[in-house]
């Protein structure tokens, strides 16, 4: 079946089987393994990533053909111009990862948690969290990564002009 | 790899022919076509990874996601109407849910799953899927929601208790289309509270208690709604609870014999989440403790 997915603002065009998860569409029918499998069957929360702008959704959890004329944004879509994304420096600057496996997955629902609740309190962000498994962190840093972000993109944005 | 498929079997799930319907009506003639041989897919939380271990294997699937007429959350005629495809998460997110009437369904809509599997999962699907230990099913129980079903003779409304046939079978027949479900919008002197033991977030329930009460101006209980999910086959009524409420003022020696009759009313099975005298406990504490926390949102220490 034929699948039209603009992903990270490209236009994928794609002969697949229904059957095919979106999450390996994304990895191998588009090249694009940012998006990591962990438990494979929605547990984990590694493979989360955002469809429509708001919305996450685990891809190991979704048939790519019903991404099928929908925006998807991964890990990859998130730097824009070679800047990293709030969301990204936040990890960076608060060691928000140890391995990183399942840290796309946690960018994606907080990229989504902050679409939803620009101003998220602590306990917003731990509940936000709660299907995204990580074995490193031990969590801490990871919500204050998302804090560091909610404070970047709360700020009036800086004119280049 | 090809080692692990045989040991523990595929997790890619087994070809389908998948369609996507642009109105209610072509859905329903798909379905109507293709009878057992077809699945709904809705939020797809449970039907996918079911058919990603091959516990579920249709030849078709229609997928409802298009059907936009069925996302909504909708209050009138005294019903809040759910849509087939409207998420937990719309349910989560919507601008009444932190009304004290709607407590039982707000505090569920934290609890089903995890967070980003509710915005994908619907109410609906759910209630369809009639997981034993499921959410919305106790709750539906303890609202006195019913299921809207379009079938060949027509659309007909099936109280959940009709509804809920057996682990995961429902009233929805071969061919059949679950609508949407309505919910009694409750009076305001109504409170509710969902009660969840779960391993870890996301689980399902090792048990789980849906309480709703509505008091008279005199303070008495004039209707009470008590559920248990992971209590049986499916999500039970706990009819005797029910009865021992309606008409009495609430007071600790009411809670306690209403605690014993979901106790008693509780037929568990034993699992990796507890043994059957555990989750029996279990039920009648939840119950119990339901029942105080929604008295305590009604101004009523009992």
């Amino acid at each position: 079946m034929k699948v039209h997915v603009t992903i990270n603002g490209v236009n994928y065009e794609k002969d697949v089987e229904p059957r095919t998860l979106l999450a390996y569409f994304l990895r191998e029918d588009c090249g694009l393994t940012g998006t990591h499998v962990g438990c494979d069957t929605s547990s984990c929360g590694c493979c989360v990533v955002v469809m429509d702008g708001s919305r996450a959704v685990k891809s190991c959890s979704m048939f790519a053909v019903q991404a099928d004329g929908h925006e998807i944004l991964t890990v990859e879509g998130l730097a824009a111009n070679g800047k990293l994304h709030a969301l990204q420096q936040g990890f960076w600057d608060q060691h928000g990862l140890q391995c990183g496996y399942c840290t796309p997955g946690m960018l994606l629902t907080s990229y989504a948690l902050l679409k939803h609740q620009p101003n998220p309190s602590e306990a917003d962000i731990r509940e936000g969290l709660a299907g995204n498994l990580c074995r490193c962190t031990g969590y801490q840093n990871i919500v204050k990564a998302v804090q560091q972000a909610a404070g970047t993109l709360g700020q009036p944005a800086v004119s280049n002009a | 790899m090809r080692y692990c498929e045989q040991e523990v079997g595929d997790v890619i799930p087994a070809a389908f022919d998948y369609l996507r319907p642009h109105t209610t009506d072509e859905a329903f003639a798909q379905l109507q076509q293709y009878g057992s041989e077809a699945r709904v897919l809705a939020g797809g939380q449970s039907l996918i990874p079911a058919m990603r271990f091959r516990l579920a294997r249709p030849a078709i699937l229609v997928d409802i996601n298009s059907l936009t007429e069925l996302a909504n959350l909708r209050i009138s005629d005294h019903m809040l109407a759910v849509g087939a495809i409207a998420r937990d998460s719309d349910i989560e997110r919507a601008p009444w849910i932190g009304e004290r009437r709607w407590s039982l369904i707000h505090d569920a809509s934290r609890v089903v799953a995890d967070p980003v599997v509710r915005q994908m999962g619907t109410v609906v699907g759910s209630l369809c899927h009639n997981d034993p230990s499921g959410d919305w099913t106790a709750v539906a129980l303890a609202s006195r929601a019913r299921v809207v079903i379009r079938g060949k003779a027509g659309i007909r409304r099936v109280p959940i208790d009709d509804f809920l046939v057996d682990s995961f079978a429902t009233a929805v027949g071969d061919g059949e289309m679950a609508l949407g479900a309505e919910f009694p919008v409750p009076d305001d002197r109504t409170a509710g509270s969902y009660q969840k033991v779960e391993r870890k977030v996301g689980d399902f329930a090792t048990a789980a208690a849906a309480v709703q009460v509505s008091l008279n101006a005199d303070g008495t209980i004039r209707a009470a709604g008590v559920a248990l999910s992971a209590a049986g086959a499916c999500a039970v009524r706990v009819n005797a609870a029910e009865q021992l409420l309606t008409g009495q003022k609430p007071s600790a020696e009411l809670i306690r014999a209403t605690s014993n009759a979901a106790w008693e009313r509780s037929a568990p099975q034993a699992d990796l989440r507890g043994t059957v005298e555990f989750k029996k406990h279990l039920a009648g504490a939840l119950v119990a403790r339901g029942l105080r926390q929604a008295l305590a949102r009604l101004g009523v220490q009992a």
